[in-house]
């Protein structure tokens, strides 16, 4: 009995435990009626970091701004913005370090270049190898 | 005095490595024999951190508050078996676990190693020694899980809400027996190497702690990533975080082994490959721990941070790896190579598999790294998240699976039957599973499409190596293999089939509305509120039809009162096809709750996959033991 | 060739153990700044966030007078702290705007009423629109805005005695 009390008493206290006092953003738990759309927001927020966590995309974190990035993100689409500017509009505010997917930008070369010169690499040692087996 | 015993224990363990050590030094230089004396001494320190670990689950299951670190880490209201499982969850504990592993690892080789000459064994039990050594002395003097407070705390400051799960019993010991369950492999590499005697004899040897780990690591892995699905409430089951990587890394150096082993012990050959890789495998588990533990890469999943603690880790891994991989520099001229083998033969299938999995090791190595990287030698903070590593060690990957199908039908030595005939049936369905997923899927990714495509080809190529066998007289390891290679096909069928065809719903309804996802009808009855052991709750009861009958599921929203979290319990149905995985959000002043409902089909594959892997390394395991149980029988 | 192959891995561990060993000495810092520094305030219009203080809008900050904008929330722990520094600042003549991020009016009028409006106008960014525009990732933040609207600094979390002499002379500098 004591414990329902409790969890009706919470119950009306939230919003609870530091968080501001507004509520989330409309579009921060809604999805665009558009699916195309809505697919095409989708994408974009999985590649964008939440400012305030510790490593999470914006699609998965609870966090206020994380919420208020998805809203802005969603009433962009639906403006008929494209993901590109979007991001691009947030690199132009915080950095390369929003954005989960590295740029093209010299900083990123040796990232992409990466997995070139190891499978090259790799590849003349195997290839060496196997000549040498044969012969 | 519970707690001091632990301690003592430890420290009588540390002091009797660096005798284990010492001896096994002047027998492999050939002053002293000390066989049986460096035997006994590697079962004894690993029975005596078994009893200090004991020591301190018994601490943390009276939670005894005098101990600093139960105080730190555990509440008396706690259920017990989460008391006890909080014994790991946290860096003192878990490192204890880390160094119990590794003492019992070295006990058992010690115990159980007949096949191994004497130098070599000594050899391999001198570096376990050295390993221990490093670690207890990190453990004893970084990290002290028995450190006394005094006066007691009143009560403990709780545990995470998020560790109070049935993930935190399983996944830590069951990843930590495939981390440190690697170190044997290291120490047998590194024995092998010092004493001369690289060949199918120490193959054979290190075959069983490699599988082993490895299975540990793989359902460990499994249960990570499910523990992290349903408790994270976004539906997500990786995310390419740092230590995640961290315990991909060692894994896919593990595959790697394993199959350059078993290479070794039946051809005699890769022998350069499997030290390599056997070094670096129990290397990844080192940086695994330093960057988990250090503080210097950002993650959800990571311990508190010590920079202090990280150096110590640093300084240790530094010592241990530069030194495995001069010892390898320097020996690799004498690694003779084996029987020779021709470009289509399946040693060359695994040399190409191992160098596939490298590749993959080494994109994820750097992705995870790159940031880190980038900011030293420029200033500048990027990150490095999903999209980058599904583009490139994904078509990787799904060429490896290609390969997984037709590896495992080449013979060894010399490929000389048409076997690209036996392959054309699951071709064909890997053909039209692709031609299909691009005509009607268009809004899927390309990597998901191939990924269906990969699957339907690989589950019936898996199983091409049973057929026409007599399935009593096929070899368990044959079994295994198919199974193992099953399973992988199943895992992407999971993975794509998750990325292809899950479809999301986000609401913000009031109890009596229904709610459309996929081919579901969710009714949103009411809203109760609930209470548990150490929470109180808002609880959703939602009633779920697609036709037929009505499943009723209870998402939560949790509130835990020490520390005070707010948590999402979601709930799932879990049913043949797929799951339909529910949350429930926080209510708006209009009396409106926010849903969030998935509906996932095939997604359980994903896990069923790897638990299908994890027990076909276990038949193979079974196999191989049997075998050599019946050759020392006769 | 094979030497070079066997020394690659050392050379490449060694790398990557100094690279461990830098972050080790130099740990990541976590804030997060914004990329607007020495570019001009982006454009925005908001309403006043309570009555008997005016909104604010982008056009308030090229007015020849270099100013403060400060992001504040009534929710906001260390904003209370701060609020007696910016009290100080605008006593000594500093002209200070305000945004009120994610808040309501009676909330930020019950801020004002305990800890003083040290304010000449404030945002109301229910939001965080404008504190996405401005490169800001909590409150309280800080920017001084230079005289013909340009951001100058930035200052992540909440303002302390010992940096008002270091504003004044900033703001003396851009005047």
């Amino acid at each position: 009995m004591k414990a329902i009390a409790l969890a009706l008493g919470l119950l009306l206290a939230t919003p609870a435990l530091g968080q501001s006092n507004m509520p989330p953003s409309y579009w921060a738990y809604r999805q665009l009626p558009d699916a195309k759309q809505e697919a095409k927001a989708q994408a974009l927020m999985q590649e964008l970091r939440c400012l305030v966590c510790q490593g999470q995309s914006i699609a998965d974190s609870d966090a206020e701004l994380a919420g208020d990035m998805r809203d802005l993100v969603r009433r962009r689409i639906a403006a008929g913005e494209k993901p590109e500017q979007i991001r691009a509009w947030l690199i132009e505010r915080y950095g390369d370090w929003v954005s989960y997917r590295p740029s093209t930008a010299p900083i990123a070369w040796p990232l992409w270049a990466a997995p070139l010169v190891l499978l090259i690499f790799g590849g003349a040692i195997v290839a060496g190898r196997l000549k040498r087996k044969r012969s | 005095m519970i707690a001091e015993a632990g301690l003592s224990a430890l420290w009588l363990a540390a002091a009797l490595s660096l005798l284990g050590l010492f001896l096994s030094v002047l027998h492999v230089r050939g002053k002293l024999d000390a066989d049986r004396e460096v035997r006994s001494l590697a079962i004894v320190q690993g029975v005596l951190c078994l009893f200090a670990f004991a020591m301190l689950l018994v601490v943390f299951a009276r939670t005894d508050l005098s101990v600093e670190l139960v105080a730190e880490n555990s509440h008396s209201a706690k259920p017990l078996v989460y008391k006890i499982a909080g014994a790991w969850g946290n860096h003192e504990g878990s490192m204890l676990l880390w160094v119990t592993v590794l003492g019992l690892s070295g006990a058992a080789l010690a115990a159980f190693s007949r096949q191994l000459p004497s130098r070599t064994l000594i050899a391999a039990l001198g570096a376990q020694a050295a390993l221990a050594l490093g670690f207890h002395a990190f453990l004893l003097f970084a990290s002290n899980p028995f450190a006394r407070l005094d006066p007691p705390a009143p009560q403990g400051r709780g545990l995470n809400p998020l560790l109070q799960d049935p993930g935190l019993a399983f996944h830590p010991p069951t990843l930590y027996l495939g981390y440190v369950g690697l170190s044997v492999a290291f120490s047998l590499a590194v024995g092998a190497m010092l004493a001369g005697d690289v060949d199918r004899k120490l193959a054979r040897a290190m075959r069983p702690w490699v599988l082993g780990a490895w299975i540990f690591l793989t359902l460990g892995i499994t249960a990570g990533s499910y523990w992290a699905y349903y408790e994270l409430g976004w539906g997500g089951w990786w995310f390419w975080d740092p230590v995640e990587n961290a315990s991909l890394m060692p894994w896919l150096a593990a595959t790697a082994l394993l199959h350059s082993v078993a290479v070794l012990a039946a051809r005699d050959a890769l022998k350069a490959w499997t030290m390599m890789l056997a070094v670096i495998a129990f290397s990844m588990s080192m940086v695994g721990t330093f960057l988990v533990r250090s503080g210097i890469l950002t993650s959800v999943h990571a311990f508190a941070v010590d920079p202090t603690r990280g150096a110590f880790i640093l300084v240790l891994l530094g010592l241990y790896v530069t030194a495995a991989f001069l010892l390898f520099a320097v020996r690799a001229a004498t690694l003779r190579e084996g029987a020779p083998f021709d470009p289509v033969s399946r040693e060359a299938g695994i040399v190409v598999n191992n160098l596939l999995l490298t590749v993959i090791l080494g994109i994820v190595f750097i992705g995870t790294l790159y940031p880190l990287m980038a900011e030293a030698v420029s200033g500048e903070k990027i990150s490095v998240g999903a999209p980058y590593f599904n583009a490139v060690a994904g078509p990787l990957a799904i060429v490896l699976g290609i390969l997984l199908a037709v590896g495992p039908l080449l013979s060894w030595r010399q490929e000389r039957r048409p076997i690209l005939r036996k392959l054309a049936l699951p071709a064909l369905f890997a053909a039209t599973a692709l031609v299909i997923a691009f005509l009607a899927l268009p809004q899927a990714t390309i990597l998901s499409r191939f990924g269906l495509a990969l699957a339907a080809g690989l589950i019936p190529a898996a199983v091409l190596p049973l057929i026409g066998r007599n399935p009593l007289r096929t070899p368990l390891a044959i079994w295994g293999m198919a199974i193992a290679h099953l399973g992988a096909g199943v895992a992407v069928a999971g993975m794509a089939a998750d990325s292809a065809f899950t479809v999301e719903k986000l609401t913000a309804s009031r109890p009596g509305e229904t709610v459309a996802v996929g081919p579901w009808l969710v009714r949103f009855e009411a809203v109760a509120p609930v209470a548990g052991p150490n929470w109180t709750a808002v609880e959703a009861e939602l009633r779920a039809s697609r036709g037929g009958g009505v499943h009723v599921l209870r998402p939560q929203s949790r509130f835990f009162t020490s520390p005070p979290t707010e948590t999402n319990e979601a709930a799932i149905k879990t049913l043949l096809n797929g799951q339909l995985y529910t949350v429930l959000g926080q209510s708006d002043a209009e009396g409106r709750y926010q849903l969030r409902l998935w509906w996932k089909p095939l997604v359980t594959l994903i896990w069923f996959g790897g638990v299908l892997v994890g027990l076909g390394g276990l038949l193979a395991f079974a196999g191989h033991a049997r075998r050599s149980w019946r050759r020392r029988r006769a | 060739m094979s030497r070079a192959f066997r020394l690659l891995p050392i050379i490449l561990l060694v790398w990557v153990l100094l690279a461990f060993a830098w972050r080790l000495i130099q740990p990541p810092d976590p804030t997060v700044r914004s990329q607007l520094v020495n570019r001009e305030v982006p454009h925005f219009v908001l309403q006043p966030a309570v009555a008997g203080v005016p909104g604010l809008t982008s056009a308030d900050f090229a007015t020849g007078e270099p100013r403060l904008l400060n992001l504040f929330g009534s929710w906001c722990i260390p904003c209370i702290g701060e609020a007696s520094v910016l009290e100080e600042l605008q006593r000594k003549g500093v002209k200070i705007d305000g945004i009120a991020i994610r808040d309501t009016e009676s909330g930020v009028s019950g801020f004002l009423k305990r800890h003083g409006n040290p304010y000449a106008r404030i945002g109301s960014d229910p939001n965080s629109n404008v504190q996405l525009a401005l490169g800001s990732a909590g409150v309280p933040e800080t920017f001084i805005v230079d005289s013909s609207g340009v951001i100058r600094r930035q200052y992540v979390g909440p303002i302390g005695a010992s940096d008002v002499p270091g504003i004044i002379a900033e703001l003396e500098k851009l005047r």
